[in-house]
């Protein structure tokens, strides 16, 4: 296990040489570079993943050396390595690594691609030390690295206006959530007395119930707000759709299949802790479902195939946080597992329509593209069917089982995630006809239009496999299996404690499935069917309900009201500050009011010391004279 | 003396002796001048690093100490000698000295002479404050200091010099009429209760209980004397508006200096003389102090925002760093100070890295403001990456030197007063909103055709970058050999303003323990008994002052 530390270090020593040569050697020499140490870092990585499935426990504790040491704090720098941060190290080097090679086709023109992949394998690092960090610190480091990688690649296109706005409103967000990671973390240390991960899952197993636990509410909430920052929840989920601006690659590898996800990451980690606190495991629940179902809303009528994704995104992120609510981490964590390749596969195949037509995203002005790309349309046929949880599609299991734990948990929440799930649907099938159905809208770009390269096509088939096949690795009781990823995760979920997961009883579960199954293909045909001719129906509901419409296109106007409550008023409070207590109270009351004061008081003084002889005499005269008056009176 | 109190004092009062020969060489030896201030600052510098490493971390006590009588009928001695608090700032003054210099030579263009000398009278200067165990020494190259600032501004300083360096000049001279009054309180007091006369730092410090006694009106003027003193040079808000002007108009190196050294004056001031001298006081008027602190941190950041002109902003973000700097401080527990002694090399370490980098671009265009750049990226790549080091360096990105700060200051602030933590996170998300606001509209962006045109750095601007990068790396990624540094004289702080706080800490900690064992009959007790030495922290047992002494062998 001694060369478990290169697999985050490679692709970091990727991000220095590409940084520091990359412009001057040819691109052949970075994309060896920026591949080749994802390469080697997969390959590791698996090593390290079947080493640790030997090991006892299902668990390497990896130390290297003590980071920091001061007073009561211990920070050690070292990884862990369970069945959950080994399952995310698979998926982010393996995903990473796909995507990694597609990019090689689809940025092979651009100016910047050095700069391109040497911020892709940094990610790939950040991420890395995320999910391996032994600590809580480790992992802020990790968490915080990742959103500048974000930050950066998000305004890859820095000559434009609205891409480096748009890494900026995500970089703003996610401080505000990181900071309640902060808060969460110090927290937890005032708890505890210690950040290791190992250390506080330890020490809450041993808490009894009644030891401080609105404290460790706080903190887990705080924790929570975190990861809307990071996963996109409300409200703090604003960042996530205007992060499109980046390459679209990106959006596939860190805005959808692993950066987005370590909100849900982090609250898996730390299970046994948020286990003890159910008003913050209540407040996740909600927060979940009423994003998923939100998010979906929104994504119903977005012209921009990357934003109708985006919007996709945040609201499947919605449901793994209803799983983890609904105390299903491993549901959550399942549902992480499979969203990725789908969702991956979703973006790669996006980036390949976008690709064919020469940078064209506008849905309305797609159409038709079926046979001019048969491999991206399959592709993300499979995809489709995942994501709408079509069995056995993966999707269909991972949502299937947090829709059953959200209905033990409140009805009305399941009953949320199913319109959320009927949404989806219909926007996926809208999304798909538009695209690869009906009349070309743009001839020009459909006459130029063709299948991508290689480079980008093998990653979507690897991705299709996937999303097609991996939900067996959850196949729930009610169907006969015995929920295989339940087990797996369950030492890291639990650390070996009491409290566990939900005991999974048959009941209502195939009933629940059946009805939101049916539910989902009913509204995916409906989009099937009304898109796949052309934008009539479209136009005829704009028509019907001109306002429904415009509030949905226009998510909400939730930017404007930001704009208006927030960001606006701080900058007049800003100018305020400046130009009313700075300008005029401080310094022009406080400071250059006395100054001319004494200025005016000094000219007035002044007045008397004229320097000319016949003035002195003139005033000594009349002190003369007043004198005598006064002697002789 | 031994040697190294020798050294010490030769690295102190080379840049002077090097100004001494300067005054010497005809005006027009342009290369002289430049290259013999650089070499007096490296000198220096290079004398000052083994003193790093020779430091006996487990002892708070005052090292390479040496006096020599000077005024005796007035107890004045020559008294000198440093605790790693001011190591440190000793250091980070000789570290940014050579910076000071190298920044200024293509940007200062007339009167060189009289600038590299008085650049090198102030160098002395500042290191003279953070080695001086005298009252009266310390008085002494506090206001020399204010000279040299004083004509930088006021002879090479921009269109409103005068305004500026008379501003500086009145604001820290009122703090220090200020401050002195409240030593001169001090000093009589002692006379009174000793029946000698004695300006050491450390008969001043040992007042402490006998200033306790005394009326609490009588305690609280001679606290706000120090603290206004204090507060004007840090600035601490409100006293804070010279700092932007002085910034502005200032030269460059005028700019880094300031930013770098003279701010923490104020800072270690607090650390050294209001806290340790008067604890009771502080106590007292502590909420009035966090109060300033947190409005220091938002208002400095909200102001920051709105500027238009760079050097403004860097100016007003300084206002707020420092805010966060003294609020770890008020925080008077180990994290907190330690929080503080970081910031104050962090600052010192970022705040100038954004200063030139102001500079880089002023210099080819001669402008400032904000607006009138964008899309730098494309034409300064290397600009643009260095840039971005010191940007997300003063706003807290992990493994760079600004998240070691503000973190370990959250924490300590944290367990004091959670709120005020709570409500300082504001003021770190404000500043990575203007920060990078800042940085965005300077790089990205559509860029116009004179910024096209714009050349990358050059090979010297680059390497008076370096050394703040590879330290604010350093610091980010490997903070623990300056903790070291801190731990005995921060402990020692702390029980002086806190008697009894590590006690207070080791009991509280064992009944929370207890409590946990009874309420839970079953856990493992084990655990719990190991608990101290597990987080390694012999410090809660061991009483301060020699508390440091276990602490640095334990490791």
């Amino acid at each position: 296990m001694t060369y478990a530390w290169l697999i985050p270090v490679l692709p970091l020593l990727g991000f220095l040489v590409n940084l520091l040569v990359g412009k001057k050697v040819g691109k052949g020499f970075v994309t060896a570079v920026a591949v080749g140490s994802v390469t080697l870092s997969f390959i590791l990585a698996v090593r390290l993943f079947l080493a640790m499935k030997g090991a006892d426990g299902h668990r390497l504790d990896l130390a290297y050396f003590t980071w920091m040491q001061t007073g009561a704090l211990t920070v050690p720098f070292g990884f862990t390595v369970d069945p959950l941060s080994g399952t995310m190290m698979l998926v982010i080097t393996g995903i990473g690594l796909l995507i990694h090679l597609y990019s090689v086709g689809y940025m092979h023109e651009e100016e910047g691609y050095y700069r391109y992949f040497a911020y892709l394998n940094l990610f790939v690092f950040f991420m890395l030390t995320l999910v391996l960090g032994d600590s809580l610190v480790l992992m802020f480091v990790g968490w915080e690295g990742v959103g500048l990688c974000s930050y950066l690649l998000i305004g890859y296109y820095f000559e434009t206006d609205y891409a480096p706005d748009a890494g900026l409103k995500a970089f703003l967000t996610n401080r505000v959530g990181d900071l309640g990671v902060a808060i969460g973390m110090m927290a937890l240390f005032a708890a505890f007395g210690t950040l290791t991960v190992s250390g506080i899952l330890t020490q809450a197993g041993h808490l009894a119930p009644e030891v401080g636990f609105g404290f460790l509410t706080f903190a887990t909430l705080m924790l929570f707000v975190g990861a809307t920052g990071k996963s996109a929840q409300l409200p703090l989920y604003l960042w996530l759709p205007d992060a499109m601006a980046g390459p679209t690659p990106v959006s596939a590898l860190i805005h959808a299949a692993t950066m987005v996800t370590s909100g849900i990451y982090l609250i898996c980690r730390l299970a046994p802790v948020f286990q003890l606190t159910p008003t913050t495991l209540t407040v996740v629940a909600w927060v979940g479902g009423l994003t998923a179902l939100f998010a979906a809303t929104i994504g119903l009528f977005q012209r921009d195939i990357k934003k109708v994704l985006a919007y996709s995104t945040v609201s499947q992120l919605g449901f793994m946080f209803l799983g983890l609510g609904a105390t299903g981490f491993a549901a959550g964590f399942f549902h992480v597992f499979t969203h990725a390749w789908f969702k991956a596969l979703l973006f790669l195949g996006a980036g390949s329509v976008i690709h064919a037509l020469h940078h064209q995203q506008d849905l309305f002005k797609m159409g038709g593209l079926k046979s001019k790309t048969p491999v991206t349309f399959w592709t993300m046929l499979i995809a489709t069917f995942a994501i709408m949880g079509l069995p056995p599609f993966s999707g269909f299991f991972s949502k299937d089982e947090i829709l059953y734990l959200a209905y033990l948990k409140s009805p009305l929440l399941w009953v949320i995630g199913v319109v959320a799930a009927c949404c989806t649907s219909f926007y996926m099938w809208r999304l798909m006809a538009l695209t690869f159905w009906g009349e070309p809208r743009d001839h020009h770009a459909y006459d130029h239009a063709h299948e991508s390269p290689k480079t980008m096509t093998v990653p979507l088939m690897v991705l299709a496999v996937g999303s097609a096949l991996f939900g067996f690795w959850g196949v729930p009781e009610a169907f006969g299996g015995h929920f295989a990823i339940g087990e797996w995760l369950k030492p890291a979920l639990t650390f070996g404690q009491l409290h566990g997961e939900h005991g999974h009883h048959a009941g209502p579960a195939i009933a629940l499935a059946a009805t939101s199954t049916v539910l989902g293909v009913i509204f995916g045909l409906f989009g099937w069917f009304k898109y796949k001719d052309g934008l009539a129906w479209e136009e005829g509901f704009i028509a019907k309900f001109p306002a429904v419409h415009r509030v949905l296109l226009n998510k909400y106007y939730v930017d404007e009201a930001v704009e208006l409550t927030i960001l606006g008023p701080l900058r007049w409070f800003g100018n305020v500050c400046w130009k009313l207590f700075d300008v005029i109270l401080i310094d022009g009351v406080g400071v250059n009011l006395p100054a001319a004061l004494t200025k005016v008081a000094g000219d007035f003084v002044a007045l008397f010391q004229t320097g000319r002889v016949r003035n002195y005499v003139f005033t000594m005269g009349l002190g003369v004279a007043a004198l005598l008056y006064m002697l002789l009176k | 003396m031994t040697s190294m109190t020798f050294w010490m004092l030769a690295a102190t009062f080379l840049p002077v002796a090097a100004a001494l020969l300067l005054l010497f060489v005809p005006k027009e030896n342009r290369k002289v001048f430049e290259w013999g201030s650089l070499l007096a600052m490296l000198v220096s510098f290079a004398i000052s690093v083994p003193f790093f490493f020779a430091y006996d971390r487990g002892s708070a006590a005052v090292q390479w100490a040496y006096a020599a009588p000077w005024i005796s009928a007035l107890g004045v001695k020559f008294s000198v000698g440093m605790d790693g608090i001011s190591l440190l700032l000793w250091l980070l003054t000789t570290f940014i000295g050579p910076i000071g210099i190298l920044c200024s030579w293509e940007a200062i263009q007339e009167r060189r002479k009289e600038y590299y000398i008085w650049m090198l009278v102030l160098q002395t200067a500042m290191l003279g404050v953070f080695i001086t165990q005298d009252m009266f020494l310390f008085y002494l190259f506090w206001e020399v200091m204010l000279v040299p600032m004083y004509f930088l501004i006021g002879i090479w300083g921009g269109p409103q010099k005068l305004y500026a360096a008379i501003k500086l000049f009145l604001y820290t001279l009122a703090g220090s009429v200020l401050m002195l009054v409240g030593i001169l309180a001090i000093y009589f007091l002692q006379k009174k209760v000793t029946g000698g006369y004695d300006f050491s730092i450390a008969s001043f410090q040992a007042m402490a209980p006998v200033i306790a006694q005394q009326a609490k009106n009588w305690q609280i003027l001679v606290a706000l004397a120090f603290f206004v003193g204090f507060a004007i040079k840090v600035p601490m808000f409100p006293f804070h508006t010279w700092l932007p002007d002085a910034h502005v108009q200032a030269p460059t190196a005028g700019s880094v200096i300031l930013a770098g050294i003279l701010l923490k004056m104020g800072t270690y001031g607090f650390l050294r003389f209001l806290l340790p001298i008067l604890p009771d006081a502080t106590k007292q008027l502590m909420p009035w102090f966090i109060a300033l602190a947190l409005i220091g941190i938002i208002y400095g950041a909200l102001v920051a925002m709105i500027q238009k002109d760079m050097k403004k902003l860097v100016a007003y973000s300084s206002v707020s760093h420092l805010g966060l700097c003294m609020l770890g401080m008020f925080a008077l527990n180990p994290w907190g100070l330690k929080g503080s002694l970081f910031q104050m090399i962090n600052h010192g370490i970022s705040t100038p890295g954004l200063f030139l980098a102001v500079a880089v671009v002023y210099d080819r265009r001669h402008t400032r403001m904000i607006a009138d750049f964008g899309g730098l990226s494309k034409s300064m790549p290397v600009y643009a990456t260095i840039f971005m080091i010191m940007t997300m360096s003063s706003i807290g990105l992990p493994l760079l030197n600004g998240f070691i700060g503000e973190g370990v200051i959250l924490m300590g602030t944290f367990q004091a007063y959670p709120w005020a933590a709570v409500v300082a996170t504001t003021g770190i998300i404000l500043g990575a909103a203007y920060m990078l606001w800042m940085f965005q509209r300077v790089m990205f962006g559509p860029i116009s055709k004179v910024n096209e045109e714009m050349s990358d750095m050059t090979t010297r601007e680059v390497l008076t970058f370096a050394p703040l990068v590879v330290a604010a790396f350093w610091i980010g990624i490997y903070p623990s050999p300056l903790m070291k540094i801190m731990d005995a004289p921060v402990a020692k702080l702390v029980e002086q303003v806190q008697p009894g706080f590590f006690k207070a800490e080791a009991l509280a900690e064992k009944q929370a323990a207890a409590a946990k064992l009874g309420m839970k009959g079953n856990a493992a007790p084990a655990h719990h008994e190991a608990a101290p030495t597990e987080h390694g922290a012999p410090a809660h047992e061991a009483p301060a002052p020699e508390h440091g002494t276990g602490h640095g062998g334990g490791h």
